[in-house]
């Protein structure tokens, strides 16, 4: 069960200027569960996407965006639409934003922030691909995470170690920050590679996981039972 | 008073050079060496933990090397130390009488001698300038009030080898746009890529000095790994090929040195040697050139 939070919608907002048309994509996964993605959120996120005087090409809400392969079986099915669509919005964790990125060649907002891993999985979980951050960033990276895509975790661009695409670190490794460059080349959103971003709030994640979002089994069982 | 700053502002020709610290506390050689040529330098890099490998820290170094007349510029990564300590280094640096720094992100530690040690990168390299520019501005990042501010005089690394060359020159703007007031680039044996650099970075709206990075090449063989295992070191086949024929390597290789200089030196604003030891031909390399 990976736990999201809505982002604000003024960020939201902030990342669709320039989009006329949107796709909105929810998940039924975790994120119905948690309440940030099925749904109910879609149908909020698409009332307020008409109001804002978007043009919603269409909405879909698929169990589990974060498995890449059944998720682009479903989106296959309704390509058309997302082809006329400028973007889409994704209302899930940072697995299934990442899985919407791969499997479409347009730009995909995310619509939440990522906070913990919860207890029970998703279908494709990864530690790997999402590292809770609680601040997603993948709107500037073009759906691709900085903090698990690159070695070093940077959040402004690669560092002086990327050679012919691959990462200092490991010969065979691609460099996060190249592949987040062709990314927003091929979307045609270059313009968001010079955007700052600042310093992370470390305390959002890692050892400061805030106390309402340890929902988890293992919070539940072994940290509160001793109260 | 930095004369780094001074010159480069004025317009004119700088020169640096970077100094290693050693690994443990006899710093009688690299004093002395530095001392030697301090004559033909403006400031002394120094280098901090230079390829993650565990080193004497670099703002000990030019403490000393500043109390003997020399400037110094203070090199510091983001690899060992999280936002409070980088911070407060910086305040101890500038009271320590240092006022160049070089914001770097810094290699992995996997690739130095403490290959288990915690990477932090809790800032990257752009942050960090902007960190400086912060505290030069009189408050800390969280925007606490400091009592009495640094005047940094912030530089940031660039490498005109990359390839693709697109990223590297957006990524310098940023620099430059987060406060990088001078540049100091990778190893440039290749005149035509480090032309094609800087005309795209003063195409980008660019105009920060750039100091263009000298490393001599030891031999024909480190030439050939330089070439082919250093991000962004470009050296030409017929650079190795000088060195392989060359009966005398020194030479050739300070030759090649005082080549690249002059053939680029009325593209940019500095040189930036970096000479690995070979310090004691700082002097030839600089003879060489039409400087
Ligand atoms: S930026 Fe990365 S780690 Fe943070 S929420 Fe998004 S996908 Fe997860
Ligand atoms: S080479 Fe690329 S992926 Fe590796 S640490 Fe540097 S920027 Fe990150």
């Amino acid at each position: 069960m990976i736990l999201s939070e809505p982002k604000p919608w003024e960020e939201i907002e902030g990342y669709l200027e320039g989009d006329d048309s949107v796709f909105l994509l929810g998940c039924d996964g975790c994120d119905a569960a948690t309440g940030d993605g099925g749904a109910e959120r879609v149908g909020e996120l698409s009332g307020k996407l008409d109001e804002g005087g978007w043009n919603v090409t269409g909405t879909k809400v698929i169990e589990f965006l974060c498995n890449k392969a059944l998720a682009g079986m479903k989106l296959a099915r309704i390509s058309d639409l997302i082809e006329e669509s400028d973007s889409l919005l994704v209302s899930c964790c940072g697995i299934g934003v990442q899985a919407v990125s791969k499997l479409v060649d347009k730009q995909v907002h995310p619509a939440n922030d990522t906070v913990s891993m919860g207890d029970f999985h998703g279908t494709w979980p990864s530690e790997e691909t999402c590292k809770r951050c609680g601040e997603c960033l993948l709107e500037y990276t073009g759906g691709i995470c900085p903090l698990t895509m690159c070695v070093k975790g940077l959040l402004n661009g690669a560092c002086g170690g990327s050679y012919e695409g691959k990462c200092e670190v490991e010969p065979d490794r691609p460099c996060g920050w190249e592949l987040i460059y062709e990314r927003l080349k091929d979307v045609g959103r270059l313009d968001l590679i010079e955007e700052y971003n600042p310093p992370k709030a470390r305390q959002k994640y890692q050892f400061g996981v805030p106390m309402e979002n340890r929902n988890s089994l293992y919070w539940a069982i072994e940290a509160e039972e001793g109260e | 008073m930095s004369t780094l700053k001074d010159k480069l502002e004025a317009g004119e020709f700088a020169i640096t050079c970077e100094a290693g610290p050693p690994k443990g506390v006899d710093l009688e050689n690299e004093l002395k060496e530095a001392e030697e040529i301090a004559g033909l330098i403006d400031a002394f890099n120094v280098t901090d933990l230079q390829s993650s490998a565990m080193r004497m820290s670099s703002v000990a170094m030019c403490r000393l090397l500043e109390e003997r007349g020399l400037e110094t510029v203070y090199q510091m990564t983001c690899r060992d130390r999280n936002r409070l300590a980088l911070q407060s280094s910086l305040l101890g640096a500038w009271a320590l009488g240092m006022e160049n720094v070089l914001a770097l992100t810094g290699d992995y530690t996997t690739l130095g001698d403490h290959p288990d040690a915690m990477p932090v990168f809790d800032l990257d390299s752009i942050q960090l300038l902007e960190t400086i520019e912060r505290l030069n501005g009189g408050e800390d990042l969280v925007g606490n009030e400091l009592k009495g501010s640094p005047q940094f005089f912030p530089g940031a690394a660039a490498n005109p080898g990359a390839d693709p060359l697109k990223p590297q020159i957006l990524k310098s703007r940023m620099k430059a746009d987060h406060g990088a007031r001078f540049f100091q680039t990778q190893a440039v044996y290749d005149s035509d890529v480090f032309a094609k650099f800087m005309e795209e970075l003063r195409d980008a709206g660019v105009e920060t000095p750039v100091m263009v990075g000298i490393l001599p090449l030891k031999s024909a063989g480190m030439a050939r790994f330089m070439d082919a295992n250093i991000a962004g070191v470009v050296i030409p086949d017929e650079v190795i090929k000088e060195l392989t024929d060359a009966s005398d390597t020194v030479q050739k290789s300070l030759e090649i040195c005082s080549r690249v200089i002059n053939e680029t030196a009325d593209l940019c604003e500095g040189v930036h040697l970096m000479p690995m030891g070979w310090e004691e031909y700082v002097p030839d390399i600089l003879d060489g050139t039409d400087l």
